[in-house]
């Protein structure tokens, strides 16, 4: 050992060679990651540069002829419903249906339960709206005349009730089952790394499994669900061809769920105006997805944060 | 374990016993009590005036109560707490079946109409009332898609060979944070820059189908470095060191060495890549349009694609109504057939791909 380790000193024509192969091909690969740290601020300085026409257009040019914060107001206000009606419903479908595939499901099938739910994810967005509303619409239609009749005092459910089912109230739902294979493929990985020392060591006290659950599963997979939940709300934000077929938006700010009169979202009221747009209307559907981009961009840095924040503390287990 | 230790409970100390711990449900037990649940809900909405949603809703709750009443009874509150959670839990993964189970079988129910030799030999030209097919967006979705795939993949395999075998520090840092904040970017933004970055290129209404190409990529690119840079970090060091060792420079040894081990596990993130943007409509919808006819020329006006094609039949049905939501809903059937093959493709090439293990 000390015989080979003997000269200390490398003779200098020993030097590692720094070939062009070597120079050309790292520069190729660290060249593509700065082009898509490019992209990104890209498609900031783009839709900025598109938008500025509609930031400083007097606000009698903007369409509606109101300006442009009441414009993209009740937009933002039907993003916001829908999407967090979808959160609501889909994060306590999800960490169910992850304890049941980590925990519950027969061993044997239980691979096969978890790739079934992210078959979910795997249809396109286009057919959720078709499906929404061929089958989830009418379908949900007695609910609503119900809720109308029982629930008016709340003003989520004022009411008139729509005869058609094209409501937030569907589309919040439609947008729950888009989001659930995100949320629950990310719960259950966290439930599965949960630490299984802790996970035996309830059980041996006596825990039933439920117990075991509660003590040892669900304390540290929290920050991974929250994060999930997240991200699925960044892509009901973001959602827009079911919402764009279901939906019957258009009318303005309201958060009654269940009338035919629904605000629109801001990627489904782009994807219904942009192909007629001309001249401003172009600019200020633009700016429009400006306000979602930043919107969604801040909801999933988040996410992102929690996210490698958990990273950073599981390498203690 | 637990029936031997209450064996010898019963045994050694009869007399200080805690019964309800003793007494147990059997399974068919607890399984009859859920049916009687279940057929308590029936008939609840049959008072109520049958329907099968209600029965399903009634019958769920009721038999969820009746199995945790029971277990409270007999097993105590802890048992009954932990059964309770097993029936909310598995009725959690039934709702979920329901939306998938109903949507497959919708659009297979509406979408076989059309599904003929004509749907994928005609396109829509001078086509207004019935036949017709989507022939020219198939072909459309295959070449923008194509494309796509052309722009993303070079870029992503090596960002994610950058981020494996060369980067470091904040580069490095932020090069996977801001990847990961791409994968949420929403697609119809994916669009807007697209449509804004060649508006200033070539002046207002341009229309191509490359520039549906551009936006799928900044959809793609993210998915496919993410699952590249998976895929690589599970090539054991050991075979970069053999190379290195033998005086293969590093960038033969990535190429010739570390590719090659993984080329499996990349070709099945790619395809996944690939599924992942070839339903995507709303970027379509705003960069490239529709058109009746066949263009598949990407740089050279509007093109059919077939969710763009699907959406505006279903949405701007012409007179002969039952024809554009009959072609609607083959399309859609067309769509999930192409995802599902692609997955599929997916998991064959990371089974049949996958590097020899035998020593």
């Amino acid at each position: 050992m000390t015989a080979t380790k003997a000269p200390t000193e490398p003779p200098p024509q020993l030097r590692t060679v720094r070939r062009p192969g070597d120079r050309v091909f790292a520069g190729g690969a660290k060249g593509s990651g700065i082009f898509i740290l490019l992209v990104l601020a890209g498609v900031a300085a783009f839709l900025i540069s598109e938008a500025i026409p509609a930031l400083t257009a007097p606000a009698e040019d903007i369409p509606d002829g109101e300006g442009l914060a009441s414009y993209i107001g009740p937009l933002i206000l039907g993003t916001l419903l829908g999407a967090v009606l979808a959160l609501l419903v889909a994060t306590p479908l999800s960490v169910g249906i992850a304890l049941y595939v980590t925990y519950y499901a027969p061993r044997r099938i239980a691979a096969v339960m978890g790739y079934v739910i992210d078959l979910l994810a795997a249809i396109p967005s286009v057919v959720y709206g078709f499906w929404g509303l061929a089958v989830l619409a009418p379908a949900l239609v007695p609910f609503h005349v119900w809720a109308a009749d029982n629930l008016s005092w709340i003003p989520f459910f004022a009411g008139p009730a729509s005869t058609s089912g094209r409501t937030m109230l569907t589309v919040g739902l439609v947008l729950a089952v888009m989001i659930l294979p995100i949320i629950s493929a990310i719960a259950r990985e966290v439930f599965s790394q949960a630490p299984a020392l802790h996970r035996e060591a309830a059980l041996a006290l006596g825990a039933t499994r439920w117990e075991m659950i509660k003590i040892a599963v669900l304390p540290y997979g929290k920050s991974g669900v929250i994060a999930g939940a997240m991200l699925g709300l960044g892509r009901a934000l973001g959602e827009t061809m079911a919402v764009a077929i279901i939906l019957s938006g258009g009318a303005g700010a309201t958060v009654n769920l269940i009338s035919n009169s629904n605000p629109s979202t801001i990627a489904s009221n782009i994807a219904l105006r942009f192909p007629e747009a001309t001249g401003l209307g172009v600019n200020t559907l633009i700016a429009s997805g400006l306000v979602l981009f930043v919107i969604t961009l801040a909801v999933n840095m988040l996410a992102r944060w929690i996210v490698d924040r958990r990273a950073d503390f599981s390498g203690a287990n | 374990m637990s029936i031997a230790t209450q064996s010898a409970l019963e045994t050694s100390v009869p007399q200080q016993e805690p019964v309800r711990a003793r007494r147990r449900l059997s399974r068919p037990a607890l399984v009859g009590l859920y049916l009687a649940g279940v057929a308590l809900g029936a008939a609840l909405s049959a008072v109520t005036g049958f329907a099968v949603t209600s029965t399903v809703v009634y019958g769920v709750v009721l038999a969820t109560l009746v199995v945790y009443v029971a277990t409270r009874a007999v097993e105590g509150r802890r048992k009954a707490a932990d059964r309770l959670v097993t029936c909310l839990v598995t009725t959690a993964f039934g709702i979920a079946m329901i939306p998938l189970v109903s949507l497959v079988y919708t659009v297979l129910e509406k979408g076989l109409a059309r599904f003929d030799g004509a749907f994928f030999s005609n396109s829509m030209f001078r086509v207004v009332g019935e036949g017709g097919g989507a022939y020219h967006a198939i072909l459309g979705t295959l070449v923008i898609t194509a494309l796509a795939t052309l722009i993303s993949v070079p870029i992503g395999l090596m960002t994610a060979i950058y981020l494996v075998e060369y980067g470091s520090g904040r580069l490095k840092r932020a090069i996977t944070f801001f990847v990961d904040v791409m994968t949420g970017i929403p697609s119809i933004v994916a669009g807007l820059f697209a449509f804004a970055l060649f508006t200033l290129l070539f002046g207002n209404d341009v229309r191509m189908g490359v520039m549906g190409a551009v936006a799928l990529s900044v959809l793609m690119i993210p998915v496919v470095v993410r699952s590249c840079e998976e895929v690589l970090k599970l090539v054991p060091n050991e075979l970069r060191e053999a190379s290195y060792a033998l005086g293969v420079p590093k960038w033969r040894t990535v190429v010739k060495v570390v590719l090659p081990t993984a080329v499996a596990g990349l070709g099945t993130g790619v395809t996944l890549a690939v599924a992942r943007v070839v339903g995507e409509t709303a970027p379509l919808l705003i960069t490239v349009g529709l058109i009746t006819s066949t263009n598949l020329n990407p740089f050279g006006g509007r093109m059919a694609t077939l969710p763009v094609f699907a959406y505006y039949q279903l949405t701007q049905p012409g007179t002969a109504t039952q024809a554009f939501l009959d072609r609607a809903w083959t399309a859609a059937l067309v769509l999930i057939i192409l995802v599902m093959a692609l997955n599929v493709v997916a998991r064959l090439i990371s089974r049949f791909f996958a590097p020899k293990t035998g020593h």
